[in-house]
């Protein structure tokens, strides 16, 4: 059962991932990869983090992704007419550098695989959004409250990063 | 249950997919995407082995990269937009400005 989903859902997520990277419009792109955040969701499930599932479908497929096509719709981007319909060099080199990295992961997982740890039996319990809950607010409350100054100075960057200035307009450049 | 190097295989392959990305396209919106392709394939591999040891703390990681990322979005799409109105193109071969 588990073995079906996870086959089921890791073909739906690299799919979902190649054919963001290949499509020509970026709205079919944000589209694939909201696809991809949310077999990654159902693949969470199945490793027992029930509350990490819900808040990556809430923040990653739900707010970023929002944020994403906002920005689409807002530059008015028209699709790339020329990706790979010529011949180019450049996308063998990067295609075979990404076959190069994966096969060197592999490989290095495919070494160590005695060494990884079978289930464990606390697996059904620790993903909890109360054993999440209560680590969160103990333990790590520093950092915790540590992200909130983050996000706080991650909005007001934005704001003045993307706020509208007319530039008076210079004749010596 | 299936062993846990099946979904660090699976974090693997989304990782070098968004490696790909990065290096093929040129819009910067894309290439944003592909970057948050590769930061999920990385909180799979996280989730994935604080599961199997039963340890909890890297699914409190798993929550700080989200937040990371979160802010990460708002500043970089607030960076292209920025970029956008100087320009008039999201594609990062035209964008050189800083070139020497």
């Amino acid at each position: 059962m588990f073995t079906y989903f996870f086959i089921i859902f890791g073909v739906i997520a690299v799919a979902a991932a190649l054919a963001m990277i290949i499509s020509r419009n970026t709205v079919n792109s944000a589209l694939f990869l909201v696809i991809n955040m949310g077999s990654l969701a159902v693949i969470y499930l199945l490793l027992n983090a029930q509350f990490l599932a819900v808040i990556q479908v809430l923040i990653y497929a739900g707010a970023i992704m929002v944020l994403f096509l906002f920005v689409i719709m807002l530059l008015n981007i028209d699709a790339e007419k020329n990706l790979f319909n010529k011949f180019r060099f450049k996308y063998i080199v990067a295609f075979l550098f990404g076959a190069g990295i994966l096969a060197q992961i592999l490989y290095g997982i495919g070494a160590i695989t005695h060494t990884l740890p079978k289930a464990s039996p606390k697996m059904g319990h620790i993903g909890t959004v109360e054993a999440v809950g209560k680590v969160l607010f103990s333990r790590y409350l520093f950092p915790f409250e540590l992200t909130a100054i983050l996000l706080t100075a991650a909005i007001i960057g934005a704001l003045l990063i993307a706020q509208h200035k007319i530039k008076p307009k210079t004749d010596n450049d | 249950m299936i062993n846990v190097h099946w979904y660090l295989a699976l974090s693997a392959v989304l990782f070098c997919i968004g490696i790909v990305g990065v290096l093929v396209r040129k819009n910067a919106i894309v290439i944003f995407m592909s970057v948050e392709l590769m930061l999920n394939a990385v909180n799979l591999s996280l989730l994935s082995f604080s599961s199997y040891y039963g340890n909890i703390d890297g699914e409190i990681l798993v929550f700080f990269s989200l937040a990371v990322a979160a802010s990460e979005a708002a500043v970089g799409l607030a960076i292209i937009i920025a970029i956008f109105r100087n320009n008039l193109s999201v594609d990062v071969s035209e964008i050189n400005l800083l070139r020497w």
